[in-house]
């Protein structure tokens, strides 16, 4: 296997950036290597006749958390949601350039490829919970009676498996029929990051997920994160900074469809390449 | 994902979709089945009752001889119960409409009157048909006449009437309101001059539909005793001397379209169904036409109208 | 020429003589206001008047009625032969001829106005909805009659094709067609409901590698729930009330069977027979129809209200 690790220095340097150096030496500690386990190839994204996203470059790396951060409008739920061809679902939508998947170093974007295909390789966390209209257990089974799962012993212990591994089971084990629905905010949500763990996923993608809860649920959502990258590859889209900050490995910082930098979460926060990066980091704009 | 996963999972998801192309075929044949009972309806009428469509067939009396029994009464009759119903329905709905929708507080009475609405949209034709013959035929004394047959067909589709005019005021935004409130107009100056106008074309789509929901109705007029066989013209509205209009013609006994099919297709004999198929194709002629103004008025109001 | 710049400014033009015009203009503007708003009341009234009406209308007439046949005999005896020389007022045949039909209308109107909603909703792209929604509407504006003759000269042929010992007159055909004339009502209110429900809950589906089958059984259709169990009650209610397709097709004999190959006669149908005739006002026959129409309220009243229960019940917070 082909591992390839993409460093600070590595970075394309865009025309005009400046380096920019704090007084402060900071010692940034270097995260252990992991193989890439996709990519954005000269990615570009359009709506219809608007250029959403330009050539967009990034890596991510395998069981770490890359975090996409920028301004409203920026691209990063746009980004995201290509990644597991969400966009399919939309008339009007154009993809062009690759998105990698490795280490069978698949194009999710080819239109030969079955964008129900890479759903069941690629889960995703939506930013208002969205709990089937189905009782919790039943939740959590859905992706895999999608694939063929019939055994009730084996589908019993996933769901236990999935929903600890959620943080949610000792709250639920005892009602696992009671609807979804009845959960708090935050229970929710978790319910929604168990039902995508049943089924292993390669990568997970968190589109904004703590954005409509509550601070305490924030905080046990941003836990969870934390806890999950030892098995699963996560791809977080925040508007909060200070979340992404707290929680990723990675950071990749966008603005106007355009990646402008990526980087280490610690560098890229405590020692920014661009002064566009930095501008938005110390909130010169919001 | 190794590669003897990925196979598993290419089989299952083939097999999910079988079903996707299974529904989908389902689908197409449910609404093949209305396309073909459109067509085998409308196709059977046009080639059973080809022989009889002549003007005279438009022009004469029914008949005990089939090949010269025509719907002269019978359209007549449509046309004037007709009448009756949207000067009826027309003003009171609208009136009703825009009361619910522009004046009524939120109290009790007004919960009442709208779960009332609500109600007579699900009451059976027949039913209406049993109001009008105790209430209209016999206690109002008005007889077995078109001003009952027309007062009736108003009530039933006063509903639609009511809720068509609601959601064209609903449509109209607050602030067309609040203009004309602005420069001290009063809620009726309001109402007369920019709320009933604005939501005149979706009102009249609301008429149009009921209006040939009315046409084709046959159970309520058969109950308030609409002739099967008549041979006769009701007194015209409009005569030749002062005061020039007449209103004896809301007492005349009568008939109508539909009943005149159903009188036609409850004879044995074949010539009579031949009748009735006229009659009939006729009849979804005037509905659909009618029904389709009013699809294209709607179809237009949603292209045009940008507040 | 007063000094207009008090805070008590009055407008230069004011005498007396123009306040009491002022305020008799605005009187009579206010009492004009209030009579318009008693107008718009009154007719909004009326539909108040009409329930009313048609209560004391069925009720008065159904009095009269049971004033000479009892209630127990009206409901369990199983003839109904009121012209006959010794008539016999059991509802039951009746009651049965409506519910046999009622329920082929239903088997028939309910899974394909269900497919047709799920597949405009989920699977049609808008152009396809764009000519089907129109086409649909036209289909429910059919006059019934003229589905009735439908069903008597096309429909029952081709049935007796296939069971060659079927009536002419039957409640299959009639329920057949009956069914068909109410799938446009079904399906419309059915899609409505499901439009309504939010693309987020739908994606949660897709996200998870779910067809579009998949997405619209198992998200779709229970989150519509209540408004696709609304477009069921307004069916049931509309197959209870139809008159004139089963006037034509199904015969005009009352028969005690709920066998849908035979002929037999709805409570509607059964009062149409009565209207054609000629009863003079007062009579026992007469009052019958009434009767006859108070049970089949009774039975449409039912239905609204559990369709009101219902929507109450699985009422969806989006």
């Amino acid at each position: 296997m082909v591992s390839t690790t993409m460093r600070v220095e590595d970075q394309p340097d865009l025309p005009g950036a400046a380096r920019h150096t704090f007084p402060h030496d900071l010692d940034v500690a270097a995260l252990e290597p992991s193989p890439v386990k996709a990519a954005a190839v000269d990615f570009s994204f359009y709506y219809g006749s608007f250029h959403a996203l330009k050539r967009v470059n990034l890596p991510i790396q395998e069981k770490r958390v890359t975090a996409l951060i920028g301004p409203s409008g920026c691209g990063k739920s746009t980004l995201l949601r290509s990644f597991n061809r969400m966009h399919d679902l939309y008339s009007g939508n154009r993809y062009e350039g690759d998105i990698r998947l490795y280490p069978d170093n698949t194009n999710i974007l080819d239109p030969r490829v079955d964008p129900i295909e890479v759903r069941m390789r690629i889960g995703m966390v939506f930013q208002k919970p969205n709990p089937f209209p189905k009782s919790i257990y039943e939740n959590v089974a859905y992706g895999l009676r999608l694939r063929g799962e019939r055994n009730r012993s084996t589908l019993d212990e996933r769901v236990e498996e999935a929903l600890k591994g959620a943080a949610l089971w000792d709250e639920v084990k005892d009602r696992l029929q009671a609807q979804a629905t009845a959960l708090s905010g935050g229970q929710q949500q978790r319910l929604c990051i168990a039902r995508c763990l049943a089924t292993d996923p390669e990568i997970l993608l968190f589109d904004e997920p703590t954005s409509a809860l509550d601070p305490i649920a924030t905080g046990s959502i941003e836990e969870l994160i934390h806890q999950l990258r030892a098995r699963v590859t996560i791809l977080i889209v925040t508007h909060n900074m200070q979340q992404a900050a707290r929680v990723s490995d990675y950071t990749a910082y966008m603005y106007l469809g355009e990646l402008i930098e990526y980087g280490q979460t610690n560098q890229v926060f405590l020692r920014p390449q661009k002064q566009a990066t930095e501008d938005y980091i110390t909130g010169r704009f919001g | 994902m190794q590669q003897p996963q990925l196979v598993a999972i290419r089989t299952i998801i083939k097999s999910n979709k079988r079903w996707d192309l299974l529904f989908g075929v389902a689908g197409f044949v449910a609404l093949m089945i209305g396309v073909l009972t459109f067509a085998a309806l409308f196709a059977q009428m046009a080639y059973n009752g080809w022989e009889r469509l002549t003007p005279e067939f438009f022009t004469n009396f029914p008949s005990r001889r089939a090949p010269q029994a025509g719907i002269l009464s019978a359209w007549v009759g449509s046309l004037l119960v007709m009448l009756v119903t949207a000067l009826a329905a027309v003003p009171l709905g609208v009136a009703a409409g825009t009361y619910l929708e522009e004046y009524a507080p939120k109290n009790l009475i007004t919960d009442i009157i709208e779960i009332n609405v609500t109600n007579l949209a699900g009451v059976p034709s027949i039913v209406y048909g049993l109001l009008a013959l105790g209430i209209f035929v016999y206690a109002f004394g008005l007889g077995q006449s078109i001003l009952s047959a027309g007062l009736t067909l108003a009530l039933l589709i006063l509903p639609i009437v009511i809720v068509a005019t609601r959601e064209s005021i609903r449509a109209i935004p607050q602030h067309i309101r609040e203009g004309a409130y602005g420069l001290g107009a009063t809620r009726w100056q309001v109402t007369r001059d920019h709320i009933v106008p604005y939501s005149m074309p979706g009102i009249m789509t609301g008429v149009i539909i009921g209006m040939s929901r009315a046409i084709g109705e046959t159970a309520p007029i058969i109950t308030i005793g609409a002739l099967t066989f008549i041979a006769f013209l009701p007194p015209s509205p409009v005569t030749p001397e002062f005061p020039w209009i007449s209103f004896e013609w809301l007492k005349s006994g009568f008939t109508v379209m539909p009943i005149q099919m159903f009188n036609w297709t409850s004879r044995p004999e074949e010539a009579f169904q031949q009748n009735a198929a006229a009659a009939g194709f006729i009849l979804v002629l005037m509905t659909v036409a009618m029904n389709a103004i009013a699809i294209w008025i709607r179809y237009r109001l949603r292209k045009n109208i940008k507040w | 020429m007063s000094d207009s710049f008090t805070a008590t400014a009055q407008p230069h033009s004011l005498t007396p003589h123009t306040v009491s015009e002022r305020l008799a203009k605005k009187a009579f503007r206010n009492l004009k206001e209030r009579t318009i708003e008693t107008i718009l009341l009154a007719a909004a009234f009326v539909s108040v008047v009409a329930t009313l009406g048609i209560v004391w209308v069925l009720v008065s007439e159904s009095v009269h009625f049971f004033a000479n046949i009892p209630v127990h005999d009206f409901f369990t005896d199983t003839m109904w032969t009121p012209l006959f020389s010794e008539p016999r007022y059991g509802i039951l045949p009746l009651l049965l001829g409506t519910v046999t039909t009622s329920l082929v209308a239903l088997a028939v109107a309910i899974p394909l106005g269900t497919t047709i909603a799920i597949y405009l909703s989920e699977f049609a792209n808008p152009s396809i909805r764009e000519v089907v929604k129109p086409f649909l509407e036209l289909l429910g504006g059919i006059p019934t009659i003229v589905y009735g003759y439908f069903a008597l000269t096309v429909v029952t042929p081709l049935l007796q094709a296939l069971i060659p010992s079927l009536p002419g007159f039957n409640m299959l055909s009639a329920g057949i067609v009956m069914g068909i004339a109410i799938i446009p009502y079904v399906s419309s209110l059915a899609e409505d409901a499901m439009r309504a429900v939010p693309m987020n809950m739908r994606e949660g589906s897709y996200a998870m590698g779910g067809t579009r089958f998949q997405t619209a059984i198992n998200v779709v259709v229970p989150a519509a729930l209540s408004g696709v169990l609304s477009a069921y009650i307004l069916g049931i209610s509309r197959a209870v009330g139809e008159t004139m397709i089963v006037a034509v097709a199904a015969g005009m004999q009352p028969n005690f069977t709920m066998n849908p190959m035979e002929p037999a006669q709805t409570i509607s149908a059964y009062i149409v027979q009565v209207a054609l005739g000629d009863l003079p006002h007062g009579s026992i026959g007469y009052q019958s129809i009434f009767a006859a129409g108070l049970t089949l309220m009774l039975m449409t009243l039912a239905f609204n209200i559990l369709g009101h229960l219902i929507r109450r019940r699985y009422r969806e917070a989006y």
